[in-house]
């Protein structure tokens, strides 16, 4: 075992860690953000059949074919190199970025829904009884409550997007698994490099797995006893 | 946007034939690793509800890493790695190189082991919604361990098991397009190929979703029959 090959690698790699990172937290806000605007417009018959359609769609196909459809396929639009977005979609990070947030959303958009429906419907009642307006109720009543319902599923969202962010470095950009896949060809020790990056990869979503289960436990004491 | 559709189609100049067989080969790819997923995940199901300590260890932790661990990364793990592995072993047989490993094997080992650990979470915990009693039963009965799995815990469990199923073959027919990377010309390969020759690639990378959601749907409406007969036989009272 070649320690001192192995220990330069992982601080290598470690140096994608960041960009790996960025890229699951801002496309899990992104995507939150689009997941909870397509529960809210499933209020409407119309909205519900484009949430509906959005969902089929993304769900549906594979992230890669998203990304490659975003990064290489909008730039066949003139208007689209005309526009003022067009500095951001040239960008492979933006567009990685894009394809994740779009992707993630109808994921959680699913989950959310879940976690909507288990709301009793007597305390969305309560609430509007007592004079709470619409936006009131959904801030301190509904999405506690659908939040805390959601978590368990909602955590091994969190997971998959740090592993999906792993599909960046097809689009050129070095996070973690790029850098990686940069070191191989540099070096052809395939093995013991993408095992290093598997190590990182386990690490972190180990400790997702372990930080759900503590805010789990954290926000239903009345479940798990009140936290000491 | 002024497609030309007639790229699409199954003329001399179109592209029809060639990504209607590459989503072929995408279903391929899918019902190999899919079917080793399910043997492997048999197996570690097995191996968590029956296994020694030390065998129950092993089980959870392949699920542990490979459900931590990009598909990406296992997939480049096999392929790159795989013929690292052959080099060195063809190597020390006196062999003379180049060495490869196929993109298919690569591929439909690394999704199947993905797969399998996902498919032993959820036929574990289909066997465990099966109810203790219906088992003793069985046993009380004289039925044999065979016996007993074939009429009383499978029909019980795939009741339960089947939707989850149907979920994991979904993300199998998706984690195939990433069998791409290695050049196996499925679905998804064929398309950025498409796109790279005409320059039409927005065009062509929907046909690909197109291939994709039509094959993902028609499972879909498969694995909803499926569920639908299972139930049959529950409401009914016998198999």
């Amino acid at each position: 075992m070649d320690t001192a090959f192995l220990s330069g690698i992982f601080l290598k790699l470690l140096t994608g860690l960041p960009l790996t990172l960025n890229l699951t937290v801002l496309s899990l806000l992104g995507g939150g953000m689009l997941a909870l605007v397509l529960n809210l417009i499933r209020a409407s018959r119309l909205g519900n059949a484009v949430a509906s359609t959005y969902v089929f769609v993304f769900r549906g196909t594979p992230l890669l074919i998203q990304i490659f459809m975003i990064y290489y396929g909008l730039a066949s639009f003139g208007f689209v190199r005309g526009s003022v977005l067009w500095p951001f979609l040239r960008e492979p990070y933006w567009c990685g970025l894009l394809a994740l947030a779009l992707n993630d959303a109808a994921y959680t958009s699913e989950i959310l829904r879940g976690g909507l429906r288990a709301v009793p419907q007597g305390a969305v009642e309560a609430g509007r009884v007592s004079g709470m307006g619409r936006f009131l109720v959904l801030r301190r009543i509904v999405l506690p409550l659908a939040l805390r319902q959601a978590l368990p599923a909602y955590s091994n969202e969190v997971i998959s997007m740090l592993k999906a962010t792993a599909l960046v470095s097809t689009i050129t950009l070095l996070d973690v698994t790029g850098l990686a896949r940069a070191e191989v060809s540099a070096t052809y020790r395939a093995v013991e490099i993408f095992l290093c990056a598997a190590v990182i990869y386990l690490a972190l979503s180990l400790l997702v797995t372990r930080g759900a289960g503590w805010l789990e436990r954290h926000l239903s004491p009345y479940k798990f006893g009140t936290p000491a | 946007m002024g497609f030309d559709w007639a790229l699409l189609g199954f003329g001399p100049e179109g592209w029809g034939l060639v990504l209607a067989r590459a989503g072929g080969m995408t279903l391929v790819v899918s019902i190999c690793a899919f079917l080793l997923g399910l043997v492997l995940g048999t197996l570690c199901a097995w191996a968590r509800i029956a296994g020694s300590r030390w065998v129950q260890r092993l089980a959870i932790g392949y699920t542990v890493v490979l459900r931590g661990v990009p598909d990406l990364l296992v997939i480049y793990l096999f392929y790159f790695g795989g013929r690292q592995v052959v080099t060195a072993v063809g190597t020390a047989l006196g062999f003379e190189g180049p060495f490869d490993i196929s993109g298919f094997v690569a591929g439909v080992l690394a999704i199947g082991l993905i797969s399998g650990a996902a498919q032993s979470e959820v036929l574990r915990g289909a066997y465990q919604s099966v109810p203790t009693g219906t088992i003793e039963a069985g046993r009380v009965v004289g039925m044999g361990r065979l016996t007993l799995f074939r009429r009383v815990i499978a029909p019980q469990a795939l009741t339960t098991a089947i939707p989850a199923m149907g979920n994991q073959w979904q993300s199998v027919i998706k984690e195939t397009a990433l069998v791409s990377v290695t050049g196996l010309v499925e679905t998804m390969r064929q398309v950025s190929i498409a796109a790279g020759s005409t320059q039409e690639h927005f065009m062509f990378y929907l046909a690909g979703a197109v291939i994709f959601l039509i094959i993902t749907s028609l499972s879909d409406i498969v694995f909803r029959i499926a569920e639908r007969r299972s139930l049959r036989g529950h409401q009914q009272g016998h198999a």
